[in-house]
């Protein structure tokens, strides 16, 4: 099946084995495609002698760590034919991914998009609160994985607003205004975890006890980016949820899973509170001692595979993140294909030795 | 006064595993001993009692091997190698300020065994993480030099955070600087200034490679034996020490046999002692592609888990070592002649050749000019500390002489 033709096919409509042979087939081509193009993808495929008429499910093609993307220029387009260079958002000093998309690749990101956000909020456009400052999209040139968030789901947006100015500070007399505008139309917020609880759940807080209350009770949020900042104020998934409805009515909430290597490929979070792969991608949990793949409820680290790429060979990446897939296609909420939860980013490793630089190696 | 009470706020951020602040501030004042002094080998050898006779200690082989090193007969033995005896003085310098890598557990007992034994009294940053090895030492000393008011004062061993104002006090106050740690923490102490006569020793970033011979390898009887010693070389120390073998190049004419039964049993080794954590795996993932990247025709050898990932590559430029990676990730070469390790060993940062086989086959490597390697020694042995170092006669550096004519 060729990318298009998945286009067709409703996104959590298959089930393990209608999605295993499908998979199996596209990863297998996209492999082959940039062991063509990818001369650094090459090497190493021959340097661990892969044989692809030996690969008979997708779990058997070869995966490389997506930080590799942050050491290397890996690339299987033409230079004249990359239209857009995304890049990871890493804090001052730290090695960022860079991601090659041509038209193509660009494109089927969006796409791919389109149906699995389209599968959870109805496919009606919203009227859409960006919960982050605008500044962040200013250099178009270089995407940052907070820019490719907000862009993505921007087309799910039709008026936007941007909730906080560049000091992060919330707009109270914007959101007001956008409110009023658009009353009895149902919202669309969307923001990273941590930003959302700083600078958006705490200034609601604090407006409450002076009086000022928002109804976003007819509201959905989709938030990403991880939950690492909120444990670390020990603020839970199941507390994120009670005390935004506490403070604005907000019930509908749903997180996403997905990285900048695999744009378009997102796993949201349904209803009844798991990730959700769509036919596009999958996840597979892998055990650190040898890389076999997990039972389903065991954790391991989180191999991601997505039908997308073309442009850069990163169809199949293995993450640095822990999770543990916890059924396929028998959650409650009706979609077929595996459903996970992320338990967090591995333990960088406290390696003795002579050399005291062991923490800064990436 | 103010200058008093800045010391007074300095020293209130660092905490003593032996010594104390008073001991410590009169450090400046007191005397320089001769190397070998008969008390301070009396002492050490207390020390080194008192450790083989603990029971903690004997879950340490690290504590145990220092231990063995700083008895009076390995110190005897020690003398007669170093001294020499050309009718001038030889004493200590005076105070030496150790920086101990923060990662390697004993490091630190040596370079402060070395400052006693040249005669210096001794300023000793101990590692920040907490490891039983560094209380035990550091207690044994505490014990035995409560009961020596007169040695007591030559060991402060102290903990502190990464503070400049605290280095900058220390280096003030020596004569002699001791930086382990490498070539960022090196960087790091470099700002604060030193007294103009004090000197300064630096270990910087150093990697090593093994050679094995391998019909030697086939005919080794305790074939266990040397498993066990080349895991002690790696990864005891996660194969991340500057002693650790990166690299391991094959000789001779039965390689593949060799290879096959020397990390078949050396997997057997590492499987018991080795605590694999997942950032490893990941990382090992990573390195290998990375120099299957750097090369045409890189194999990456099949293994079945991730405990070791083996990468035979083609060829050896001098740059192989910025292909290394820890925790069980070898770079492994077929060489047909020695003198194709000329150009790797060219490289100022290579420091040790672990060896299995005649030393006599690196002999014309040795002596063909190169720049780097410090040390060839047998295989179980890489980790031996001793007075020369990573090319440096520690016993030279930390005196000084007095000429008399």
């Amino acid at each position: 099946m060729t990318f298009d033709e998945m286009m067709q096919v409703a996104p959590y409509s298959l089930d393990a084995e209608s999605k295993e042979r499908l998979l199996t087939e596209r990863l297998t081509a996209l492999t082959l495609l940039h062991r063509e193009r990818c001369g650094v993808y090459r090497k190493y495929l021959d340097s661990i002698g892969f044989e692809p008429e030996k690969v008979e499910r997708y779990e058997d093609i070869p995966f490389i760590p997506v930080r590799l993307f942050k050491q290397l220029d890996l690339k299987s387009a033409a230079d004249e034919d990359i239209v857009k260079v995304m890049t990871s958002s890493g804090t001052t000093g730290q090695a960022v991914s860079r991601i090659y998309l041509d038209r193509a690749t660009a494109s089927a990101q969006q796409k791919a998009m389109i149906k699995i956000v389209s599968d959870h909020t109805g496919s009606a456009r919203m009227p859409m609160i960006i919960i982050d400052s605008p500044s962040v999209l200013k250099n178009r040139m270089m995407f940052s994985a907070r820019g490719a968030g907000i862009l993505g789901f921007s087309m799910f947006g039709t008026k936007k607003m941007y909730a906080l100015n560049d000091e992060m500070q919330l707009d109270t007399q914007g959101l007001v205004e956008f409110l009023e505008a658009n009353s009895g139309r149902r919202i669309f917020l969307f923001g990273f975890t941590f930003m959302i609880w700083q600078h958006f759940y705490k200034e609601l807080v604090r407006l409450k006890e002076k009086g000022i209350t928002f109804d976003l009770s007819d509201a959905v949020m989709i938030h990403g980016g991880g939950w690492k900042k909120l444990t670390s104020e020990a603020v839970s998934h199941d507390e994120f949820h009670a005390r935004l409805k506490e403070v604005c009515g907000l019930a509908d909430i749903r997180d996403y899973y997905g990285m900048v290597e695999q744009t378009g490929c997102i796993y949201m979070e349904c209803q009844c509170g798991h990730l959700h792969a769509s036919i596009f991608s999958d996840i597979i949990t892998r055990r650190h001692k040898d890389f076999s793949v997990c039972d389903v409820g065991e954790k391991g680290l989180i191999q991601v595979v997505s039908s997308i790429p073309e442009s850069y060979p990163g169809h199949s990446l293995l993450t640095e993140d822990e999770g543990i897939v916890l059924g396929q296609d028998d959650c409650p909420c009706g979609r077929k294909g595996k459903y996970f939860s992320i338990t967090g980013r591995i333990k960088s490793a406290e390696i003795r030795g002579c050399s005291d630089t062991y923490a800064a190696k990436f | 006064m103010i200058l008093m009470q800045q010391n007074s706020e300095i020293l209130d951020r660092v905490s003593f595993l032996a010594g104390d602040r008073a001991g410590l501030l009169a450090a400046p004042e007191l005397p320089a001993l001769s190397p070998f002094s008969q008390e301070i080998i009396s002492m050490l050898e207390m020390v080194s009692r008192q450790l083989m006779s603990s029971a903690g200690a004997r879950l340490y082989p690290d504590v145990t091997t220092f231990a063995f090193w700083i008895r009076r007969a390995s110190l005897m033995e020690m003398k007669q190698r170093f001294a020499r005896n050309d009718g001038g003085i030889c004493t200590g310098r005076g105070v030496a300020f150790h920086i101990a890598p923060s990662n390697v557990p004993v490091n630190f007992a040596y370079t402060l065994a070395a400052g006693l034994i040249t005669g210096n009294a001794n300023i000793v940053r101990v590692p920040s993480r907490e490891f039983p090895q560094v209380e035990l030492i550091a207690g044994a000393f505490e014990q035995v030099l409560s009961q020596d008011k007169t040695l007591r004062p030559y060991v402060n061993l102290v903990r502190y955070g990464r503070d400049d104002e605290v280095n900058a006090f220390f280096s003030a106050m020596a004569d002699i600087r001791v930086i382990w740690g490498g070539d960022e923490t090196i960087a790091s102490l470099r700002k604060a200034l030193l007294p103009p006569r004090a000197v300064e020793i630096t270990f910087a970033d150093r990697y090593s490679l093994a050679v094995i011979d391998s019909e030697s390898y086939l005919s080794a009887e305790d074939k266990t034996a040397v498993a066990r010693d080349f895991y002690n070389d790696t990864l005891l120390t996660d194969q991340n020490a500057c002693t650790s073998p990166r690299l391991v190049v094959w000789l001779g004419g039965e390689k593949e046999r060799a290879k096959e039964e020397f990390w078949r049993n050396f997997h057997d080794a590492a499987e018991k002692k080795y605590q694999l954590q997942p950032i490893q795996s990941v990382n090992k993932l990573a390195s290998s592609f990375l120099a299957a990247a750097a090369f045409e025709k890189c194999r990456i050898e099949t293994h079945e888990d991730n405990l070791l990932i083996r990468v035979n590559i083609p060829h050896l430029g001098k740059d192989i070592m910025d292909l290394r990676d820890n925790s069980g990730f070898f770079l492994e070469y077929d060489c047909a002649d020695i003198m194709e390790l000329r150009g790797l060993c060219d490289d100022k940062r290579i420091q040790t050749i672990g060896y299995l086989g005649s030393r006599d086959m690196l002999r014309p490597l040795l002596s063909s000019g190169i720049k780097g390697v410090d040390r060839v020694v047998p295989i179980g042995r890489t980790m031996d500390f001793d007075l020369f170092w990573d090319g440096c006669d520690l016993m030279t550096s930390m005196t000084r002489k007095i000429v008399v004519k």
